[in-house]
C-alpha cells in the first residue's frame, strides 16, 4: 500500500499522451512552417476576435439559460421520495447516453423552415420562422446538449442540505422565498459552479453543434480549429495558436469560478 | 397550487428533451423519406440499416476500441490510482492535477493535440491511434472513481489481513481490491461509455478505414439522406433505456434485500 | 398556580402511511410551564411536536394558541422556535449569523440586534462565539447555539425535541439544569421532547406520559412516579416489579401466595389486578421473618445501591439496598401496604 510503483505505467502514459502533446501545441503555436519562431500565429488569432467574442457569448448565454432552467428542476428531484429520485434522474440521464450528434441532427429536423415547428405554427396562419442557421438555434443547441450536465452537479449538492435546516429556516420565520435566497442559494453554490464549468467548456468548444444548426454562416472557435487541421485552410501553426487562445479563455473563467468556490476539490465531475 | 405548479414545469422540461427523439423514433417509421409528413408505416429503413455496411463496420470498430480501451484504462488507472494515493501531498497533487487536463480541457484540444503527437513520432491515424486516444481520456475517469474509495477504506482490514497471515501482496489482492471493487466497477463503465460515445476526439485522431459509429453517423448527418439516421437512433435509444431499466432494477433488488436484512435484524 | 392554557391542543389524530400515529390527544399546555412529552421511541411525541410547530397538520383536531385555532398557519408565522434534535445549524453561516437569523427576518436594527446576540450568547455560556464558524464546535457548543438561535426570538413557547440525546451524560446533567434556570429566568413556557425518565423528572413542572399515540397520564413528576396510573407508566418510569393479583375486597389484595394489606380500594371483588413494588420499597429481613421469602440470585454494584435479583413464587424480585446479599443464600422480603400500589389489568392494543 505504500508502494508509489504501481502508478508508475500511467506516469509514463500521462508524459507521453498528456504532457508531450499539450506542449507540441505550444511548439506550434510560436513556430512557422520552417521551424522558427514566431508570435505571428497569435497574432493572426486577433482578426477572429469577433468569432471568439461570439463563442464566449452565445456558451455564456447557454449557460445561463441551462443555470435557470435546471434551478428549480435539481431542487424538487432532490426533494422527492427516494424511489421517484432514481425515475427522474434515469430520465434526465437518458437523453445523455443517446448519440451526441443524433440528438443534434434530431433538432435540426425540427427547426427546418419547412420543419415540424413551423407546420405547427402554420396551423395558426404564423411563420414560417427562420430558425435554423441562426444563433439562436445554436444556443438551442448548445442548452438541449448540455442540460443534464447543469442538472446532476446541482441534484448533488442539493441533496446534502439537511431537510432540517430548512424547516429551521422557516421556524425561524423564513417564507419560500427566504428560505431559497438565504438557505438553499448559498448552500448550492459548489454545485452551480460545477454545472456552469460542465456547460459553459463544451459549449465554447463546440463545433458540431454550430455547423449543424448555424448553417456555414455562424462559426464558433471549434470551426476555425478544425477548419485549420482537417478542413480546406490547413495551418495547423495558427491551428494550435487559437487552441491555445482557447485554452486560455477557459482557464480565465474557471478561476474566475474558483474565486466563488471554497474548499470544494473532491471529483464533483462524478 | 406550488406541487401542481412544479409538477407541470418538470413536464415541460421532459417534453423539452424527449420531443426530438421521440419524433426521430416516429419517423424511422415513415413510409416516405421525408421528415415532416407522415405516409404510412414501414420498416424498411430498419431493413436498410442491417444491410448498410459502412455502419456495421462502424459498430464493430466501436465496440473493439471501447472494450479494448475501458480495459486497459481500467488496469492503467486503478494501479495508478493505488500508486497515487501513496504519494506524498506535492507531487499527488500535481499529478491529479495533470490528470485532471483530459477531463476539464475542450475535446477539440484534446483531440487536437493527440493529432499534433502522432504525426510527430510518425503514427498513421488509425485503429491504434484510435486506441491510444480512447485510453488516454478513459484513464483518467477510472482514476477519480478508484481514488474516493482508496479514502473511504479502512486501513486497519490490510493489517488484519497481514496480521492473520497475508504477504502485504496476498493482503492487497485479498482485501483491499474487494473494498476498491465498487470504484472500480464504475471507472470501467464510465470510461466504456465515454469510449462508446465519443465523437470529437475520434475524429481528430482517426483513419479513413477505422470510422467509429459517431463518426459514421456524422457523414450520415452530413448528408441528410436517409431515415436509416432515425432508425439507428430509436435502436440506440431503446438499448439505453434497456441497460437502465436493468440497472435500475437491480438496483432496487438490491435494495429490497438490504431492508429486508435490517428488519431481520431487529427481530 | 393556574395560569393561562397557552396552546391547547384537541382530540388531534395523524395518520402516516396508513398508520394512525395519534390517536386522538387533548393536552393544554399552561403558560411558564416546563412540560415534558415523555414516551418510548414511536409513541408520537415528537408528532405531537411538530404539531405545535407546524411541520404537520392533523387530520382531525384542532390546536389552539393563546385561544385561536392555528390550523394551517405555516411554522414561519407561528410564535413558537423549535430546537431541533441535531441541532440543524446553518453551515454556511457563523454563530452570529446563525443566531441572528430570526430577527433578521424581523427587520431589526443592526445595534439592537449586536445586543439581543450577545446577550443570549452570554446566558447560554458561548460569550465571545460570535465570529466562529458553527462546523467546528464540539456538540454541546453547537446545542448552544441552537438553543440561543431560537430563544433570541423571545418566542411565547419554546419547543425542544431531544436536544441533549447526542451528548454525554455529565454535559446532558449540566445542559438539564441550564435549560431549567434559563427557563425559569425568562418566563417562556418549554415544551420538552425525551425518552429518558429521568431527565423528565428531574425538570419538568408537568410530565406528559405517552404510548402508542395516546396520552398515559399527566401529572407532576412526583405525581406519575409516585401514583402511576397503569402499569406501563408504572415500568416505564423508574424500576418496577410488577406481579399478578387478585383483589379480594377492598385494602386486601393477595399475590406471591398470601394476603397482604393495602391502601387502595374501589376495585370489584375478585378482580385480577397488576400489583407494582418499587425495588427500593422492599426491605430484607432474615428468612423468618420475611412476608416472602426467595433465593438471592444476582448481586450487582450499581454505585448508588446494590441491585439485586431474587427468585421468589415465581417472579424475579429486583430489590434495591444499600447492602449486598450473598446471592444463593435465602432471604425474606417484607413490604408495607403504603408501597404496594395496585392497578387495573391493562387491556391488551391492537
Amino acid at each position: 500500500m505504500k508502494a508509489k510503483s504501481p502508478a508508475f505505467p500511467y506516469l509514463v502514459w500521462m508524459a507521453v499522451f498528456i504532457i508531450v502533446p499539450l506542449g507540441l501545441v505550444v511548439y506550434f503555436a510560436v513556430t512557422t512552417e520552417t521551424g522558427e519562431f514566431t508570435l505571428d500565429n497569435i497574432t493572426h488569432v486577433s482578426q477572429y476576435v469577433s468569432v471568439i467574442i461570439s463563442s464566449i457569448w452565445l456558451a455564456a448565454l447557454a449557460t445561463v439559460i441551462c443555470l435557470v432552467v435546471s434551478y428549480p428542476i435539481s431542487f424538487v428531484i432532490s426533494r422527492a421520495g427516494f424511489s421517484r429520485q432514481k425515475t427522474m434522474l434515469m430520465l434526465v440521464m437518458l437523453p445523455m447516453w443517446m448519440n451526441f450528434l443524433l440528438r443534434t441532427y434530431a433538432w435540426m429536423t425540427l427547426l427546418e423552415n419547412n420543419g415540424l415547428i413551423n407546420k405547427f405554427f402554420g396551423l395558426f396562419g404564423i411563420g414560417p420562422f427562420d430558425m435554423i442557421n441562426t444563433q439562436g438555434a445554436v444556443v438551442l443547441g448548445m442548452v438541449y446538449n448540455y442540460l443534464p450536465f447543469m442538472i446532476l452537479p446541482l441534484y448533488s449538492v442539493m441533496t446534502k442540505i439537511d431537510g432540517k435546516v430548512i424547516e429551521a429556516a422557516q421556524d425561524l420565520g423564513a417564507n419560500t422565498f427566504h428560505v431559497f435566497s438565504k438557505v438553499v442559494l448559498p448552500l448550492s453554490v459548489p454545485g452551480i459552479s460545477t454545472g456552469i464549468t460542465m456547460v459553459f467548456v463544451p459549449a465554447v468548444s463546440t463545433f458540431i453543434i454550430s455547423r449543424m444548426l448555424g448553417g456555414g454562416g455562424n462559426l464558433l472557435i471549434g470551426d476555425l480549429i478544425e477548419l485549420q487541421f482537417l478542413g480546406g485552410s490547413y495551418n495547423p501553426h495558427l491551428g494550435a495558436a487559437m487552441s491555445l487562445v482557447l485554452m486560455v479563455i477557459i482557464l480565465l473563467c474557471m478561476s474566475i469560478m474558483n474565486s466563488f468556490d471554497s474548499e470544494q476539490e473532491e471529483a464533483m465531475i462524478l | 397550487m406550488k406541487k401542481a405548479a412544479s409538477r407541470i414545469y418538470m413536464l415541460l422540461v421532459f417534453l423539452f428533451l424527449y420531443a426530438p427523439i421521440i419524433v426521430m423514433m416516429v419517423f424511422s417509421f415513415n413510409e416516405s423519406k421525408s421528415r415532416t409528413v407522415f405516409t404510412g408505416f414501414t420498416l424498411d429503413w430498419y431493413y436498410k440499416l442491417f444491410q448498410n455496411d459502412v455502419i456495421i463496420s462502424a459498430l464493430g470498430n466501436t465496440m473493439l476500441v471501447a472494450v479494448i480501451a475501458s480495459i486497459a484504462s481500467t488496469v492503467i488507472g486503478t494501479a495508478a490510482a493505488i500508486g497515487i494515493f501513496a504519494m506524498n501531498k506535492r507531487l499527488r497533487s500535481f499529478v491529479l492535477n495533470v490528470t485532471y487536463i483530459p477531463i476539464l480541457n475542450p475535446e477539440i484540444v484534446t483531440g487536437v493535440s493527440l493529432m499534433l503527437l502522432f504525426g510527430f513520432i510518425g503514427l498513421n491515424l488509425g485503429l491504434t491511434t484510435l486506441v491510444l486516444a480512447h485510453i488516454t481520456f478513459c484513464v483518467p475517469y477510472v482514476i477519480l472513481n478508484v481514488m474516493p474509495k482508496l479514502r473511504q477504506m479502512n486501513i486497519s482490514l490490510y493489517e488484519a489481513a497481514q496480521d492473520l497471515g497475508c504477504s502485504p501482496v496476498r493482503a492487497f489482492f485479498k482485501v483491499v481490491i474487494p473494498e476498491i471493487m465498487p470504484g472500480i466497477i464504475t471507472g470501467f463503465l464510465m470510461a466504456f461509455t465515454y469510449s462508446l460515445d465519443d465523437f470529437v476526439v475520434s475524429y481528430f485522431t482517426t483513419g479513413a478505414t477505422s470510422q467509429t459509429l459517431p463518426i459514421a453517423i456524422y457523414s450520415m448527418t452530413r448528408r441528410k439522406v436517409s431515415p436509416q439516421i432515425n432508425a439507428l437512433s430509436t435502436l440506440i435509444f431503446i438499448a439505453v433505456l434497456l441497460i437502465l431499466l436493468l440497472m435500475n432494477i437491480r438496483d432496487a433488488r438490491a435494495y429490497k434485500r438490504a431492508s429486508q436484512n435490517k428488519k431481520g435484524d431487529s427481530l | 398556580m393556574e395560569s393561562n392554557t397557552i396552546v391547547r391542543l384537541r382530540n388531534i389524530v395523524v395518520e402516516y402511511d396508513g398508520e394512525r400515529v395519534l390517536k386522538g390527544i387533548d393536552l393544554n399546555i399552561h403558560d411558564n410551564e416546563f412540560v415534558t412529552l415523555l414516551g418510548p421511541s414511536g409513541c408520537g411525541k415528537t408528532t405531537t411536536l411538530r404539531i405545535i410547530g407546524g411541520f404537520v397538520e392533523p387530520m382531525e383536531g384542532d390546536i389552539f394558541f393563546d385561544g385561536k385555532r392555528i390550523n394551517g398557519l405555516p411554522p414561519h408565522k407561528r410564535q413558537v422556535n423549535t430546537v431541533f434534535q441535531k441541532y440543524a445549524l446553518f453551515p454556511h453561516l457563523n454563530v452570529y449569523e446563525n443566531v441572528a437569523f430570526g430577527l433578521k427576518l424581523q427587520r431589526m436594527p443592526e445595534k439592537e440586534m449586536k445586543l439581543r446576540v450577545a446577550e443570549m450568547l452570554e446566558l447560554v455560556n458561548l460569550k465571545g462565539f460570535e465570529r466562529r464558524g458553527v462546523n467546528n464546535l464540539s456538540g454541546g457548543q453547537q446545542q448552544r447555539v441552537a438553543i440561543a438561535r431560537a430563544l433570541v426570538n423571545h418566542p411565547r413557547v419554546l419547543l425542544l425535541d431531544e436536544p441533549l440525546g447526542a451528548l454525554d451524560l455529565k454535559l446532558r446533567k449540566e445542559m438539564q439544569t441550564e435549560l431549567k434556570k434559563i427557563q425559569q429566568s425568562l418566563n417562556i413556557t418549554f415544551v420538552y421532547v425525551t425518552h429518558d425518565q429521568e431527565e423528565a423528572l428531574t425538570m419538568s413542572d408537568t410530565v406528559v406520559v405517552m404510548n402508542n399515540g395516546n396520552v398515559q397520564q399527566i401529572g407532576t413528576p412526583e405525581d406519575i412516579y409516585n401514583e402511576p396510573s397503569n402499569a406501563f407508566i408504572a415500568d416505564f418510569i423508574g424500576e418496577s416489579n410488577i406481579i399478578d393479583g387478585i383483589m379480594h375486597k377492598d385494602f386486601l389484595v393477595e399475590f406471591a401466595g398470601r394476603d397482604f394489606d393495602c391502601v387502595d380500594k374501589g376495585f370489584s371483588r375478585q378482580e385480577k389486578v397488576d400489583v407494582v413494588i418499587r425495588p427500593e420499597d422492599i426491605k430484607v429481613v432474615p428468612q423468618i421473618a420475611g412476608q416472602i421469602t426467595g433465593i438471592v440470585e444476582s448481586v450487582t454494584f450499581k454505585g448508588v445501591h446494590f441491585e439485586m435479583i431474587v427468585d421468589a413464587c415465581g417472579y424475579k424480585w429486583m430489590i434495591h439496598s444499600t447492602q449486598a446479599e450473598v446471592p444463593g443464600s435465602c432471604i425474606g422480603m417484607n413490604v408495607t401496604p403504603e408501597d404496594i400500589h395496585i392497578m387495573k389489568k391493562m387491556e391488551a392494543e391492537e
